[in-house]
C-alpha cells in the first residue's frame, strides 16, 4: 500500500511537472527557423513522429486539430510523438495562435516555423509537396508517409499503428 | 481483352497526367470565366498580349493578402510590356464563404483592381493547370498561337516583407521572356491556403 502510494505521488508530481512545461510552452511558443525543425523531420529511433503543418487561418487545419490531439491521448503510453508546426504569421501570433491554443487548453507541442525561403525548405519537408496546407508527415526510421491536404483521424491511427508493430 | 486492357492502361495514364497539370514547356488551355465587371473572358480576347501571368488567387487567404499589392505593381509594370496579370478564384464558396462571385466584386473595388479577377465557378480551370494553393503563379507565352508554361510557382522569396525580397521570380521571369530568353528560375514553391474544393 505504502508502496502504491509513493506511486502515485511520483506519478502526481510527473505530470505536474509536465503540465507545468506545457503551460509554459503555450505561453511562450518557440519561434524557429528551418534549422530550427530539420531534427524533427529525420530521426533514427523506433519513435513514430506525427508532424503536422498547420495554421490558425487555415480552416481545414483547424478541422483537423482535434484529430491531432486525441493521437497524442490515443498513444500517451507509446512511442508516438506529435509535434505541430505552425505557419501562423509571426506578428499575429498574440491574436491568433495563443487564444486559439489557450481556448482549447491544448497539451500539444507546437513550433512557430518563420522562414521566408520557402522554396528551400519545403522540398526538404518532401519534394512531392507543393506548399499548400495542412501536409502531414509520419515516419519511424526511413519508414514516410506525406499527405498534402486533410487527413482523417484514421489515416493517422492506420499509419501509427502499422508503423508501431513494424521492428 | 488486350484491347480493353490498353484502354484501361491509357485512360490511367491520361488521368495520372491530368491530375499532375501543366509543366514548364506543356501547352496551357484557354478558359472562358466571369470577370468581377459582368463580363465573360478568355485569354484569346486580350490580342496584344505577349503572354500572361495567370495568378490562382482568392479573397480570404492571408497569402494572397501578403502579396495582393505586389499583385497590382505586377500588372502595372507587365500589363503595358504584354504581359497582364489574369487572377482566377478557384475556390468553392460553399466552402469558403468569403471566396464568393459577390465577395471578389467587392474586394476587386476596395483594393482597385487593374487587372480581371476571374471566378472558376464549376472549379475546372484549376486542376487542368494543377494549381493547388493560392496564390499560385503560372506565366504563360505566346508562342505561334499557343499559350506555352515558362514558370511555375511563388511571386518572389519573402512572403511577408516585400521590403526584404532577395529573389523576384515571377519579375525575372517576364523580364528573360521579354528579352527573348528562358526564365532564370521555371519551378519555385511556397506556403499558401489550399484551392479549397467542392464536398
Amino acid at each position: 500500500m505504502k508502496k502504491f502510494l509513493a506511486l502515485i505521488i511520483l506519478l502526481a508530481f510527473f505530470f505536474g511537472c509536465s503540465s507545468k512545461i506545457q503551460e509554459k510552452q503555450n505561453t511562450e511558443i518557440p519561434i524557429v527557423n528551418f534549422s530550427g525543425v530539420k531534427p524533427y523531420l529525420s530521426s533514427v529511433s523506433d519513435t513514430v513522429y506525427v508532424i503536422n503543418f498547420w495554421a490558425t487561418w487555415c480552416a481545414p487545419c483547424v478541422k483537423e486539430f482535434p484529430y491531432f490531439e486525441e493521437v497524442l491521448n490515443r498513444y500517451k503510453n507509446r512511442k508516438v510523438k506529435v509535434l505541430m508546426i505552425n505557419l501562423d504569421f509571426p506578428n499575429q501570433l498574440d491574436k491568433s495562435l495563443k487564444p486559439f491554443l489557450a481556448e482549447r487548453e491544448s497539451r500539444i507541442n507546437v513550433i512557430v516555423l518563420d522562414d521566408p525561403n520557402q522554396n528551400e525548405w519545403i522540398n526538404k519537408v518532401d519534394s512531392t509537396w507543393s506548399g499548400a496546407l495542412p501536409a502531414t508527415l509520419i515516419y519511424k526510421g526511413s519508414d514516410r508517409v506525406f499527405y498534402e491536404g486533410p487527413v482523417e483521424l484514421s489515416d493517422l491511427t492506420v499509419k501509427i499503428d502499422s508503423l508501431l508493430l513494424k521492428p | 481483352m488486350k484491347k480493353m486492357m490498353l484502354t484501361f492502361a491509357a485512360t490511367f495514364m491520361v488521368a495520372a497526367l491530368f491530375a499532375q497539370g501543366l509543366k514548364i514547356g506543356d501547352k496551357a488551355p484557354d478558359f472562358r470565366l466571369k470577370n468581377v465587371d459582368g463580363k465573360m473572358i478568355s485569354l484569346a480576347d486580350y490580342k496584344d498580349a505577349k503572354g500572361f501571368i495567370v495568378i490562382f488567387s482568392c479573397n480570404h487567404c492571408p497569402f494572397v493578402k501578403a502579396y495582393e499589392d505586389r499583385i497590382i505593381e505586377l500588372h502595372k509594370k507587365f500589363e503595358p510590356k504584354g504581359f497582364p496579370v489574369v487572377a482566377i478564384n478557384s475556390n468553392d464558396p460553399n466552402v469558403v464563404p468569403e471566396d464568393s462571385y459577390e465577395k471578389m466584386i467587392e474586394r476587386a473595388k476596395e483594393k482597385d483592381f487593374p487587372f480581371a479577377y476571374l471566378f472558376d465557378e464549376g472549379q475546372n480551370v484549376y486542376p487542368k493547370y494543377g494549381a493547388t494553393r493560392t496564390p499560385h503563379v503560372f506565366i504563360l507565352s505566346k508562342n505561334k498561337g499557343n499559350l506555352v508554361v515558362e514558370y511555375i510557382g511563388t511571386i518572389d522569396d519573402n512572403y511577408k516583407d516585400a521590403s526584404a525580397v532577395k529573389t523576384k521570380y515571377v519579375e525575372d521571369a517576364v523580364n528573360a521572356l521579354l528579352a527573348g530568353k528562358k526564365p532564370p528560375v521555371t519551378e519555385t514553391k511556397a506556403i499558401g491556403c489550399s484551392i479549397k474544393v467542392k464536398k
